[in-house]
């Protein structure tokens, strides 16, 4: 007998049952629970950033879409950076200023800073939510010192159930990867002092756009 | 008519601690019941029942109830003992109803002291003295199956020249836990030991508590380390019978 | 890995005379604790959440089978591969059988309790595999060949100087002493394993059967890291892992990270579903899950299925005292602490394990903690119970309750004892109010003086007093 039946076999003895039948699975399949969520108040761009910074991640509010490359631009400057970057491919037709090189990923190894767009920013812990895809690598993700995240300002849900619906409409429903991320990568381990950087990015600078998307 | 309260002698108060019981007594008359003590009660079991023995605990609950079923409340100082009563025997009678039956309808009268003294009876201060400052060591039982943490505070409040200074950790288990302080005594030592930092921090010169276990396993360890802190069951303290050098006795030397 | 809980006794005695150790539990204790207790005093619904989680975690225990037949559909409809392990034994040979097959000779690891369980390290460097973990306490605790302490801070137990050895010895001077400089050489020295790695095995908090997805939350990284640039990717979870669907993930989030490490949330929680798909420029080629029971399925519809509910956070272990006290190593497996106490003996056997049930005060602050209400201190009982049906328990102590139980089932004969007791004990004070030591009670007396009776019960005072 193949591991798989014994293991199911054994389950549904310990139960006392057979394999459920066609009416049960089917309403297991339906339930869709609300749980109680979590009190968070109608400003959410407010809680999304102190939520964010609480977590040592860093937050640059901008008018508009074409305002991001003056971002990056300062961002680098503030850091030393050189004006390079991977830059996820919605974001490619950006005003980029010339002398910025930047490729659409993936990481590579000496990948110093990259930028991305998302699909939503949660403010009850201050999160962002980072789909895989054809045009939004992972690696530009956790492979960077650096990570900069475009976040429009009405992308700022309340709380974590709120992405699930937008996660269900995207084209092939759930992506290969979804990371939702909340500040920089950190560490514990040591004499449990916290530590930036263990692994992952050592800054996640959020570029908030106030203009609609 | 005044309420009828069967009172639970419990081992330890019964064979180290008589004062404990005539506290108990006093404290209860005073609050209005009419108290007796039924001769044909024992143990609750909890050293079998912790010792994995089901069976044995059963036929001592059974005991139990039999010898406390016809009183209007049954009140015990202490809530290890009380806890059993209240928690556990229900659930071991889970597969036997007609037990189970007496079982809840005894845990639903069943009271530790202090407890029962303000949340059944409504008093909210004391007639008593106590010169000095004292620290208050929750014990686990009382604190988190029966909720008492304010009660014996609030009392304890009322206590003409009584001072409570509060440990930090007051959460945290003394380390006492039954035949656990003789089983693993080197833990059990140790957790004594971070206690009683606690409770030095707080310059008492008192320790109080509801439950004779940890009274025992503290002052014991505190008189080998010849320290001069006194211990009293907080009932000796709220009914005025705190006399004398305490639970072990005074320390050559040492004393207020 | 190997079991090394009949040496309870004797690693209690080490750890407790161990400084280093006292110190670093200290600092964990006090970071977890208030961490914790900050963030749920400022929280009106935890409690609320609690039920759910807990009520959740039972519907799909009820309902196993179907949910584990349903994740695994929706994996392989995302192009993953589902296996399932019914032991360690399996669950080793599927993975090296992975192993081989693509040809892999660097292995990256995240954090996963499952595959210490299983012995999956020794198994997979046996056949000659380089393996790596990722996690920088697990990566600690590799270098110095010891098993975790802690399922969520491995090497809790280190001091930053004992890191700072190890790390010397491994990557070669000088010698760091900040902890950020520690960490920064692990982040150098794990980068270019990453992008070495032929597999990547990481663990998984959650398996979602309305998806297919494995879900992994971490604070560091490192095992996004490892199932991003591996070219195979490979979880190993335990079957009780899965949850319905992804609002029940919300769930369990806002309760995981405030028990476990006293944060509001972690830094990562990242969702895999199937291996790398069309047109995507990065992501494994291969997703792999490992079901593994391994004891877990006989736990079903008994006294112990509450286990079942655990979701490793460690808040158990941190709130426990002799946890506190000992350290994890004391408990000589994979899991200590309360959760531990109650997992081991029903994974690795009651024989072997007499001492786990039992070093405990059953001062329940592990159950207020739990945060989907597994009642640690009943199921720890009820495993000395079961220790008491096989005949497991110390012929002495059976003896002594045996006695004991004949006398207190005799109030007329416990009255009599008591009174002996009372005046044999008040005969060997000497005055003092105490004894110091005890003819058969030197577990008691080796460090507690004994307060003593004061020579007569109180029963029989109370029959004085009434007696006109």
């Amino acid at each position: 007998m193949s591991s798989r039946s014994a293991i199911l076999d054994q389950i549904r003895r310990q139960l006392g049952r057979g394999p459920l039948p066609p009416e049960a699975v089917a309403a297991l399949d339906a339930r869709r629970p609300a749980h109680t969520r979590i009190a968070v108040g109608d400003d959410l761009v407010p809680r999304f950033i102190a939520r964010f910074e609480s977590r040592s991640g860093s937050v640059a509010r901008v008018a508009g879409l074409d305002e991001v490359p003056a971002a990056v631009a300062a961002y680098q400057a503030r850091h030393g950076l050189p004006p390079r970057a991977a830059v996820a491919r919605p974001l490619a037709g950006l005003p980029w200023p010339d002398g910025f090189s930047h490729h659409p990923g993936p990481a590579g190894q000496s990948e110093i800073l990259s930028v991305t767009p998302c699909l939503a920013g949660i403010a009850e812990v201050g999160s962002v939510v980072l789909p895989s895809g054809p045009d939004s690598p992972t690696s530009l993700n956790f492979v960077p010192d650096h990570h900069l995240v475009v976040l429009h300002s009405g992308q700022i849900v309340r709380h974590f159930e709120d992405v699930w619906p937008r996660v269900r409409a995207l084209p092939g429903g759930m992506p290969r990867a979804l990371n939702i991320v909340a500040g920089p990568s950190r560490t514990g381990d040591v004499e449990l002092t916290l530590q930036l950087g263990a692994h992952g990015p050592r800054s996640v600078h959020v570029i908030l756009v106030e203009a609609p998307m | 008519m005044p309420p009828r309260v069967g009172l639970f002698a419990t081992c330890l108060m019964n064979l180290f601690r008589p004062n404990v019981g005539f506290a108990a007594v006093k404290l209860l008359e005073t609050a209005g019941c009419t108290v007796e003590v039924p001769l044909d009660q024992t143990c609750c079991g909890q050293p079998a029942y912790n010792s994995g023995d089901f069976e044995a605990t059963r036929a001592l609950a059974k005991q139990l109830i039999e010898a406390f079923e016809g009183f209007d409340y049954v009140v015990g100082p202490s809530g290890s003992c009380m806890a059993t009563i209240r928690k556990d025997y229900p659930r071991l009678f889970a597969d036997d109803p007609a037990w189970r039956a007496r079982a809840e309808a005894l845990a639903a009268k069943s009271f530790e002291l202090i407890s029962f003294l303000t949340d059944v009876r409504g008093v909210s201060s004391v007639d008593a003295s106590y010169a000095g400052t004292v620290s208050y060591l929750d014990s686990c039982s009382g604190l988190r199956e029966l909720g008492i943490k304010a009660q014996p505070r609030l009392l304890l409040g009322s206590v003409d020249g009584l001072a409570l200074a509060e440990m930090a950790d007051t959460e945290v288990c003394c380390g006492f836990g039954g035949s656990f302080c003789v089983k693993y005594p080197e833990i059990s030592g140790r957790l004594a030991d971070d206690k009683l930092a606690r409770l030095t921090e707080t310059g008492a010169g008192t320790l109080l508590g509801g439950d004779l276990g940890c009274l025992l396993h503290l002052a014991g360890r505190m008189k080998r380390c010849g320290s001069p802190v006194k211990v009293f069951h907080t009932a000796e303290v709220l009914a005025g019978l705190a006399e004398g050098s305490g639970i072990g006795g005074a320390v050559e030397g040492g004393g207020q | 890995m190997k079991v090394s809980s009949p040496q309870f006794k004797a690693k209690v005695v080490t750890a407790l005379a161990d400084p280093h150790l006292r110190d670093a539990l200290g600092q964990s204790r006090k970071g977890f604790v208030n961490g914790r207790g900050a963030l749920v005093a400022d929280l009106p619904e935890f409690e609320q959440l609690r039920d759910q989680a807990r009520d959740v975690k039972n519907h799909v225990l009820a309902n196993l089978d179907h949910y584990l037949e349903r994740f695994e559909a929706k994996v392989t409809a995302a192009g993953g591969q589902v296996h399932w392990a019914a032991d360690a034994e399996d669950a080793r040979q599927i993975i090296l059988g992975i192993c081989r097959r693509v040809g892999a000779k660097t292995i990256t690891k995240g954090k996963s309790m499952v595959s210490e369980e299983v012995g999956l390290n020794e198994a997979l460097e046996a056949e000659g595999y380089q393996v790596i973990e990722t996690d920088l306490g697990e990566y600690i605790i590799q270098l110095a060949d010891e098993p975790p302490s802690h399922i969520i801070a491995p090497a809790i137990h280190k001091t930053r100087a004992q890191v700072a050895e190890l790390f010397e010895a491994a990557h070669g001077g000088p010698r760091k002493t900040t902890v950020g400089e520690l960490v920064t050489e692990a982040r150098l020295v794990l980068r270019d394993k990453y992008f070495r790695a032929d597999v990547g095995i990481t663990g998984g908090n959650y398996l979602v059967a309305e998806t297919g997805s494995s879900v992994i939350v971490t604070n560091e990284g490192n095992g996004d890291l490892t199932q991003t640039l591996a070219r195979v990717h490979i979880v190993t979870s335990g079957i009780e892992r899965i949850v319905p669907s992804l609002e029940d993930v919300s769930l369990f989030q806002r309760l995981l990270a405030r028990s476990g490490t006293g944060q509001e949330t972690e830094t990562y929680t990242t969702f895999s579903t199937g291996p790398r798909r069309p047109g995507d420029p990065d992501g494994p080629e291969e997703y792999h899950v490992v079901l593994v029971d391994n004891g877990r399925s006989k736990m079903l519809g008994g006294k112990f299925q509450d286990m079942l509910r655990c979701i490793r956070c460690g808040a158990c272990m941190n709130h426990c005292p002799v946890y506190g006290a000992v350290g994890g190593h004391a408990y000589g497996w994979v899991y200590p602490g309360p959760m531990g106490s109650v997992l081991t003996p029903l994974f690795v056997g009651l024989d072997s394990t007499y001492d786990l049930p039992n070093a405990c005060t059953l001062n329940g602050r592990c159950q207020t903690v739990c945060p989907v209400r597994i009642p640690l201190p009943e199921l720890l009982r009820e495993l000395r119970h079961a220790q008491r049906q096989a005949g497991l328990r110390p012929a002495a102590e059976t003896r002594a309750l045996k006695a004991w139980r004949f006398v207190a089932e005799r109030p007329r004969l416990y009255r009599a004892a008591n009174r002996l007791a009372a005046r044999a004990l008040k005969a060997l004070d000497s005055g003092s109010g105490r004894l110091t030591s005890l003819p058969f009670g030197q577990a008691w007396s080796g460090l507690r003086d004994l307060p003593a009776p004061e020579g007569r019960t109180f029963l029989e005072l109370w029959q004085a007093r009434k007696r006109p």
